[in-house]
């Protein structure tokens, strides 16, 4: 599957930029199958919509799938510097492979723009002046929906997350603006599917709010569950629970329910308008945040290699921290780590048109940075 | 802590090893009559919930989702049988699980070609939505009953079926000994097919039964089956009571595990350590108790031909 996707991209890309002296490589790994194969898919179909919008013929993209594995992500990054040579990596979408390709890749000098994971790990200390962030810094949603718990005066919140590193990552990013008492916290299982334990003893808490970081379909399964439970405490998430990919399997269940996001699809700006209508028009369906990351990183490539040749490290590396391109997010800017400056908006989910989508209720933060860039050394 | 809470915590559990045991049952029957390990039998439990979810989208009635998911998995089970598995009788366990190995990939991806990656939508019945009243003055959610209902239903149909009638009577002989039906004449090719279109049936089933709770997707056979594995370790292997015990053994020990650990952690540790903790001491729980079953009873608790 994955050889035939590439190979037809490949072809479909390459046809016209065959007759140019010096193209841009660029190598995609995303995940493409197994259960976490919507994220990527939203991913690639953003970047590949903005460097086909470009209609940019120097720049070739080889898209590979991962299958949700560090040790293969590994390998198809190991071969795509070593043998394709290619000049940026990106795509990745979750975390532990982010961790486990992105340090061998930035110290061998080649670049990579992160479409989705942004460990705290690769923020801090060990931040790289290759490795670029577009999409955010794990904690960020979360922090935003922590300080929108104040100001909707939830004082008594439960929180839950998987057990895993971004799952105690986000609800240390709750925690960190949250001002009231916490309920309880409680840490799943990764992959669990099953929130009765959980749901009965929120509703014995005495609870006035619940927020819970539960990726894919642990969040469907959890949002149908609670829905049917006869609770009716207020949820709120990060957008990645409530997001188009989402939405459709959890079903109204969904509707009302607060979140925090970086774009949402109603933003007033004329990028944005011009990319919600592209995708819907090429792909039928409407974009998620994961698609929007992908087509700002391919906008932001786009935008480098017009300033810079990728094979002039320096000025390239320049041109990318400068970001002028036209974030569908409206503004967008590098901080000292390579990770965004950007404001984090709390979203509503309602029913438009039969389908089921967020719009903007609030702002959390402006020009929000992440809480590690200042022990970066850049 | 009430016993509202606890009373529902105790039926969490009992719906959750319940929903095992229709997973379980398949496997150790297959398990049992033909000696086969089938890794896929996970996937036949997606199938039955895309089935029942496609159904459902298309014609509107959850009911009619169900039979699709019924007929869809046994068929799925029964072409399995006669195209890949039927091969493997006479052959290594090793080669049978790298085959229904490559059988999960396929049913995976070929799923996806189908159905694309995004998770399906499908609903609770209307009749079994919204949640009841509890003594003590807790909520249960209704659906959630009638899992524990259909559950029990089955279990006391396959007794019925193995003990009283001639298709159970062929399927204990074939626990007993392969060769010996085959040469009195009974036809074992075909007695192999509907046992495991029956096990297949029953994980489609409970795919239906629980995709309606959680997201349809792919992959979602493989969590699980590990614990229906699991489950028939623990029951032994080829017994259909070893598996309600077992089944009903790790529901409940894997709920009252994530409910209670973390609260007896936090009497001697930070709160935010001990839900770490607890969880991590809670998603171990099962494999404790299966060493610890298997150390003291080799064969399981309810062990075939012990």
């Amino acid at each position: 599957m994955k050889r035939i996707a590439a190979a037809a991209l490949m072809a479909g890309l390459t046809f016209a930029g065959q007759a140019m002296a010096e193209p841009v490589k660029i190598g995609m790994i995303t995940t493409l199958s197994g259960g976490g194969a919507g994220l990527g898919i939203d991913i690639r179909d953003g970047f590949l919509l903005a460097i086909n919008e470009s209609g940019n013929k120097d720049i070739k993209v080889i898209v590979e799938d991962d299958a949700q594995k560090p040790e293969l992500a590994v390998q198809i990054a190991d071969k795509m510097v070593q043998s394709e040579k290619v000049d940026i990596l990106t795509g990745i979408v979750w975390s532990n492979l982010a961790m486990a390709v992105v340090p061998g890749v930035v110290g061998q000098g080649t670049f990579y723009l992160s479409t989705n994971a942004g460990p705290s790990a690769l923020a801090g200390a060990n931040c790289n002046p290759n490795y670029f962030n577009v999409a955010y810094q794990n904690d960020n949603l979360h922090e935003a929906m922590g300080n929108y718990a104040n100001t909707a005066n939830y004082k008594k919140t439960f929180i839950l997350a998987p057990n895993y590193p971004a799952g105690t990552d986000a609800l240390t990013g709750f925690k960190r603006f949250y001002k009231g008492a916490l309920a309880g916290e409680l840490y799943t299982k990764v992959g669990q599917t099953d929130y009765a334990t959980e749901i009965a003893q929120i509703r014995a808490s005495g609870a006035d709010s619940v927020y819970f970081f539960l990726p894919g379909g642990m969040g469907i399964a959890f949002m149908k569950q609670y829905s049917q439970s006869g609770i009716s405490t207020p949820v709120m998430g990060p957008g990645f629970s409530f997001d188009q990919d989402v939405l459709g399997a959890i079903g109204d269940a969904a509707i009302g329910v607060k979140n925090s996001s970086h774009w949402s699809k109603d933003l007033d700006n004329a990028a944005n308008k011009k990319y919600v209508a592209a995708f819907k028009a090429e792909y039928k369906r409407l974009p998620s945040l994961y698609a929007t990351q992908g087509y700002d990183t391919a906008n932001l490539i786009l935008s480098a290699v017009a300033k810079a040749s990728v094979k002039d490290k320096d000025a390239f590396r320049a041109a990318l921290k400068e970001a002028k391109f036209d974030s569908v997010r409206g503004k967008f800017k590098f901080g000292n780590n390579n990770h965004p400056i950007q404001d984090i908006y709390v979203r509503e989910v309602i029913k438009e048109d039969g389908v089921l989508t967020n719009k903007i209720v609030a702002t959390s933060f402006t020009d929000h940075q992440d809480a590690y860039a200042a022990s970066c050394k850049m | 802590m009430s016993s509202a809470l606890l009373i529902e915590q105790a039926l969490n559990g009992l719906q959750f090893g319940v929903m095992l045991f229709l997973m379980a049952a398949g496997l150790t029957l297959i398990f049992g009559v033909m000696g086969v390990i089938n890794l896929a039998h996970g996937s036949l439990y997606m199938v039955g919930a895309f089935a029942c979810a496609a159904v459902a989208a298309y014609t509107g009635s959850f009911w009619l989702g169900l039979v699709a998911s019924l007929i869809a998995a046994a068929a799925a089970g029964a072409i399995v049988e006669i195209t890949v598995i039927r091969r493997l009788y006479n052959r290594d366990h090793l080669d049978q699980v790298l085959a229904t190995f490559a059988l999960i990939l396929i049913f995976s991806e070929g799923t996806r070609w189908v159905f694309g990656s995004f998770p399906l939508y499908l609903d609770i019945p209307k009749v079994l939505q919204g949640a009841i009243s509890l003594p003590g003055g807790g909520q249960y959610q209704l659906y959630r009953l009638a899992i524990i209902g259909a559950g029990l239903i089955v279990a006391i149909g396959l007794y019925l079926l193995i003990a009283k009638t001639r298709l159970g009577m062929r399927i204990r002989a074939g626990e007993s000994d392969r060769e010996m039906i085959g040469a009195l004449g009974v036809d074992i090719a075909s007695l192999n097919t509907i046992v495991f279109a029956l096990g297949a049936a029953l994980a489609g089933l409970a795919g239906a039964l629980v995709g309606a709770l959680q997201s349809v997707q792919v992959g979602m056979g493989e969590p699980v089956l590990i614990l229906a594995f699991v489950v028939i370790v623990i029951g032994g292997i080829g017994s259909i009571k070893g598996a309600l015990a077992g089944a009903i053994l790790v529901g409940v020990v894997d709920t009252m595990g994530r409910f209670l650990l973390p609260q007896l952690f936090a009497l001697f540790m930070q709160p935010s350590q001990a839900a770490t903790a607890g969880a991590a001491i809670a998603s171990m729980l099962i494999y404790i108790v299966m060493a610890f079953i298997l150390a003291v009873r080799p064969k399981g608790l309810f062990a075939v031909n012990a």
